[in-house]
């Protein structure tokens, strides 16, 4: 019962024959087998691949030049189009001339630049938490935090449909992991209920769910998680910046705002550049910085990247404008793509992120080629990276992209769904 | 009946919704080769078996099981 859960594929590792003496070894690479037909297949049924798009050029947070075609781009995650921001690219232009392209070190020994000190300060003032600690990528945030949280003998308990990062950060850790059904406040409880009451527990939610855009019932999760004495870790990816008063995230928006203890974020979504962080309020958090592998053995972030990561997250505080138009966008895509009928992940505009389910990898990849042919950029997603065996189509918006692009978005999705027989 | 014997009946019982091949099952079956489960027919299951001996198989120990022989171990085990 090998159980990989939302991971990379499993690979089926047939036993190698027992070798005789003069037979070479068994090549490592065999085991891509199987992925490597799965593509080819796919390919030589002459679509195009997916996975290779090079954006040649980009026009804006919402254009590009992809083969030649100027393509609107509805499958990025930036959220709140902050990627040509003048202040953004000022500050990254300062410290590029100031500081130099990189650091040549980890956060600990001489990788830690002014620039690192005040992005830490920013998400403080941001999240109006104690403490701040600035990761290279998200990815690493979480691999970071929840293998050095959680030790052995102790417990992390995870939604099913987590992401990968975090059942990688759990891989990584000693702790005993447990999961829950996705989204279900009962399942977490009776989990939770029968554990053993003495060892130190962790619950890892996330605000937004990336693939079907779906929120966390926080509140309920967040009361049944304290009810048992476990901590909490929110992972606010695909939040940051438009839920909540402050912008900090579902929790916020919950009212949660003292009742999580860590939340787990990245500069690669809204805030626009590249990175990951953890803020929290605990007195001891500094300490994480000693003893965490992902954080000490890794370099740093160039210093443009966290100066303009510094300047774009204390925009961000009060972005309201754009955080209008982001939720106006996002209603009027589910709003538009519901009345041509497509099935979508959630009944509502819940999130920033609109998911269209197809009916297979064949529908989904020749939906996907013809809005890219008629100039759109969207995700093509499939299992095991989306729940219960979909096939998606996702879409996110950004605060950027205007009513009328949203109307030719929406038809192009029209005309391509009826190619495909996605819609009647 | 033994209650090795009834806990290999429950387990039997509890597969046969996720049996789509109909593959008969003995001790010796094993979940991702004879039953040709994904992760995420893996996962229902295993929640199911929690939630009907009331116990929690962390993902650790799954992935020392292999078999519906081991799983019967794992559950006498932890029903303690």
């Amino acid at each position: 019962m090998t159980e990989t859960g939302l991971q990379p594929e499993a690979l089926s590792l047939d036993p190698a024959p027992v070798a005789a003496a003069n037979v070479p070894g068994r090549d490592l690479m065999s085991k891509f087998d199987p992925l490597i037909a799965e593509r080819q297949k796919l390919l030589d049924s002459g679509v195009i691949d997916p996975f290779a798009i090079v954006m040649e050029r980009v026009l804006s947070p919402t254009e590009a030049v992809i083969s030649g075609r100027e393509t609107i781009l509805l499958g990025t995650y930036n959220y709140m189009g902050m990627t040509f921001d003048p202040d953004v690219i000022a500050a990254g232009k300062a410290a590029l001339d100031q500081f130099g392209s990189g650091t040549n070190g980890s956060r600990m020994l001489n990788g830690t630049f002014r620039d690192h000190v005040d992005a830490e300060a920013a998400l403080r003032e941001f999240y109006g938490t104690s403490g701040a600690i600035v990761f290279s990528t998200g990815y690493q945030a979480n691999l970071g935090i929840i293998s050095t949280l959680a030790a052995k003998g102790e417990y992390v308990i995870l939604d099913a449909d987590s992401h990968a990062s975090i059942y990688d950060g759990c891989a990584l850790g000693n702790a005993e992991v447990v999961r829950f059904r996705h989204n279900s406040v009962e399942d977490l409880d009776k989990r939770l209920g029968r554990l053993p009451r003495e060892p130190g527990k962790l619950v890892v939610l996330e605000g937004v769910y990336s693939m079907l855009g779906d929120i966390a019932p926080l509140k309920e999760m967040v009361a049944v998680a304290k009810k048992h004495g476990a901590m909490v870790l929110v992972d606010e990816a695909h939040s940051m910046g438009f839920f909540g008063p402050n912008g900090r995230g579902v929790y916020e928006d919950q009212g949660l705002g003292d009742q999580v203890d860590f939340v787990v974020g990245t500069f690669s979504k809204s805030v626009g550049t590249v990175g990951g962080f953890c803020v929290s309020n605990h007195p001891k958090f500094e300490a994480v910085r000693l003893a965490c592998r992902p954080y000490i053995f890794t370099a740093s972030l160039p210093p443009s990247v966290v100066a303009t990561a510094a300047t774009s997250i204390r925009k961000l505080r009060h972005a309201h404008d754009k955080r209008a138009q982001l939720w106006a966008n996002a209603r009027q895509l589910h709003g538009g793509l519901t009345e041509l009928g497509f099935r979508l992940g959630t009944a509502t505009a819940d999130s920033a992120i609109v998911a269209v389910i197809l009916e297979d990898q064949e529908q989904a990849v020749a939906m996907w080629q013809a809005l890219l042919e008629a100039g759109l950029y969207v995700n093509v997603a499939r299992p095991p990276a989306t729940p219960a065996g979909t096939f998606l189509l996702r879409c996110s918006l950004c605060a950027e992209h205007t009513s009328a692009q949203l109307d030719t978005v929406i038809g192009m999705f029209a005309d391509a769904g009826r190619a495909v027989g996605a819609i009647g | 009946m033994s209650d090795r014997q009834s806990i290999l009946d429950t387990v039997s019982a509890q597969i046969e919704p996720f049996n789509k091949k109909g593959v008969a099952i003995t001790e010796a079956t094993t979940f991702q080769h004879d039953l040709e489960w994904d992760s995420l027919t893996v996962m229902d299951f295993v929640a199911a078996i929690e939630d009907e001996f009331d116990i929690i198989i962390t993902m650790n120990m799954q992935a020392e099981i292999e078999t519906v022989g081991q799983l019967v171990d794992a559950v006498s085990k932890l029903k303690g």
